[in-house]
């Protein structure tokens, strides 16, 4: 049977993985802390926001640095967020965006906020672990 | 799946379900707190829909 391990004796390579899997997976960092209704929702609510971003045709941003359009990158990071959905995606295609779609710009807001929504879940699981809530 | 008032709800709905699991912790406090959550972000929507109307562009 596993020890529990107390908040104060957890590492900080210990809290980087969690991070590190709570920002690829979301949800998983909660999963991890035992916080099994609340990990589920989450890993069901944000990938499913995700998708539905690239379903009604969003755009996943490229990362390219320009002094006359910087808010793309901004929106890259944003996108980055929700972890390895983001990868997933650009491999299979997904997340070209198609300007002409009456839902792209809600599309682009489904997924920025999918992304920053998970890098408000990393920073809750953070703060589990270490005893903050 | 082009119709803005779905968008609308679809969007609060997964934003009000997010930060209550963020926010609260007990099952009860959540579903009060994202239902509270999820109106407002309606009738944010309606009231600001509704002003801009008169806007021409």
């Amino acid at each position: 049977m596993p020890v529990p391990v107390a908040a104060e004796q957890r590492s900080s390579s210990w809290l980087l993985l969690l991070c590190v899997a709570a920002w690829a997976v979301p949800g998983a960092g909660h999963l991890w802390l035992g916080r099994r209704t609340k990990g589920v929702l989450l890993l069901i609510a944000l990938p499913l926001m995700f998708a539905i971003g690239l379903a009604i045709q969003g755009r996943l941003f490229p990362f390219e640095i320009s002094l006359a359009d910087p808010l793309v990158s901004l929106a890259a990071f944003a996108d980055l967020g929700i972890g390895l959905s983001y990868f997933v995606a650009s491999a299979l295609g997904f997340g070209a965006g198609e300007v002409r779609a009456v839902t792209y710009e809600y599309g682009n807001t489904f997924l920025i906020v999918a992304g920053l929504l998970n890098l408000l879940v990393v920073i809750d699981a953070y703060d589990t672990a270490v005893g903050r809530k | 799946m082009a119709s803005h008032l779905v968008l609308l709800v679809t969007f609060a709905f997964f934003v009000s379900v997010v930060f209550a699991l963020l926010s609260k912790d007990s099952p009860a406090d959540q579903i009060r707190f994202g239902g509270l959550l999820m109106a407002g972000f309606l009738a944010a929507g309606f009231v600001l829909g509704w002003l801009m109307y008169v806007f021409p562009f």
